[in-house]
């Protein structure tokens, strides 16, 4: 147990997401050593980025005016629309650059154990985004795990009756891996999901 | 390092760290078992689609110090697929899961484990109406901890009945004449179908009007409540036909 100040910066380091007592001590030591400008960059760039970051009012996504940089682009489609449930899975399909239209994040899945339900996503705003015409198709990409399979069930079904096309991404053996390792529940998904070739 | 194998029952995930997940289960001989399973939220994990909730495995372990660590995994029944093509269904599964979570504990409970995952099999073959399979899992789950309701004779003075009054603390049907302030009014058919669904006779539970089965699955909510400290988070969103 340190006094004052370093014990405080240990305190609240240990309070960051995967930071465990060891790893918030050597951030701090680390910080001490280091340049005083790195540390005063550091510092700079946490409250900058309390105050200049919020979320795009239309999608969700992180920005730092009122709409993102993606919804602000002209050149992107909107015809249709890819429900994600984190900014970083937004970040994640960008690094594809296979879509060219427009993102919804929830802010998460439904998660009834979790006390999560659909009132607590950004199901009613997405809804609201659908009542213009030029959007064509809603891409659900929640992640491939039960809640977002059960997300991704909610949602088609409260979408369903407003005429736009609903599609789910894809789910299946990864690239690079080997057919024999791949656990049943996944083959099963590649067999199910299966496309014609010729 | 000890090993350890087991049948057990997905209750619940948490994600830790970077790609790793803390998984309880509620396993057939050794009660709930809350253990690491590394990597499986990485898309080329080699178990952990068998690690979702509702999944019941034949899976190894091998102690930790706070924790245990799973190490192999194999797919006994896979019912989270079929149940989520059902939303009133995967919420069900959900205020079933938690409730296991809550009456069971690091003792071994067969009971217990294998009517969740009868109940489980159950919701994914869609055999009755989710609702119904909800209220009898939690009457019977409760049954087991200790805290069986009755429905026929008053708790007081073992009078016959029908009776048209449950008290939730004493968990039982009363008299008019034992009846005290507070009991909760209850028709014969809600009484028939609370019995019906206690003792697993579903052909007598399928007949019972809507009425019933929407008062039958209040006091059992209730009921559900007043055992289960602090309450089931799923409980309120439940979707009930």
């Amino acid at each position: 147990m340190y006094e004052g100040v370093i014990q405080e910066l240990i305190d609240e380091l240990g309070r960051l997401p995967g930071v465990g007592p060891k790893s918030a001590q050597r951030i701090a030591f680390y910080l001490l050593q280091a340049d005083a400008d790195q540390a005063k960059r550091l510092a700079e760039v946490l409250t900058e980025v309390r105050e200049r970051v919020r979320f795009c009012e239309q999608c969700g996504n992180v920005a730092e005016a009122e709409l993102c940089n993606i919804c602000r682009d002209p050149r992107r489609s909107k015809a249709s629309i890819c429900v994600v449930e984190e900014s970083k899975d937004v970040q994640a399909i960008e690094r594809t650059r296979e879509f060219k239209g427009l993102y919804h994040v929830l802010g998460g899945a439904i998660s009834p154990i979790e006390g999560i339900g659909p009132d607590n996503l950004r199901i009613k705003e997405l809804v609201s985004r659908l009542a213009d015409p030029d959007i064509k198709e809603v891409i659900i990409a929640t992640d491939p795990n039960l809640e977002g399979e059960a997300t991704a069930t909610y949602l088609t079904r409260m979408l369903s009756p407003m005429g736009i096309t609903i599609s789910r991404l894809a789910s299946g053996l990864p690239v690079g891996g080997d057919l024999e390792y791949a656990d049943e529940i996944t083959l099963g998904r590649a067999f199910e999901g299966r496309r014609t070739v010729s | 390092m000890p090993l350890y194998r087991d049948e057990a029952v997905v209750l619940r995930t948490q994600k830790l760290g970077e790609a790793d997940r803390i998984v309880t289960l509620l396993s057939r001989y050794r009660g709930q078992i809350r253990a690491v399973a590394k990597g499986v939220r990485r898309t080329a994990s080699k178990f952990g689609s068998r690690l979702e909730p509702f999944m019941v495995v034949d899976a190894q372990f091998y102690e930790g110090k706070s924790l245990d660590i799973v190490n192999q995994v194999e797919t006994i029944g896979s019912y989270g697929g079929q149940i989520i093509e059902d939303y009133g269904a995967f919420t069900a599964a959900n205020a079933m899961v938690e409730a296991a979570e809550r009456l069971t504990s690091e003792e071994s409970s067969p009971q217990q484990y294998l009517l969740l995952v009868g109940a489980l099999r159950s919701l994914a073959g869609k055999e009755h109406d989710s609702s119904l399979i909800l209220d009898s899992y939690l009457l019977r789950a409760l049954a087991i901890a200790g805290w069986a309701p009755s429905f026929d004779n008053c708790a007081r003075c073992e009078a016959m009945g029908p009776h048209s009054a449950f008290v939730m603390q004493v968990g039982s049907v009363v008299c008019q004449n034992c009846k005290p302030i507070g009991a909760v009014a209850i028709s014969t058919d809600t009484s028939d179908l609370l019995g019906a669904l206690l003792s697993g006779d579903w052909d007598l539970a399928e007949t019972a009007s809507d009425q019933a089965r929407s008062s039958a699955s209040g006091i059992v909510a209730a009921y559900s409540q007043w055992h289960i400290e602090r309450g089931l988070k799923s409980m309120p969103h439940v979707e009930r036909a």
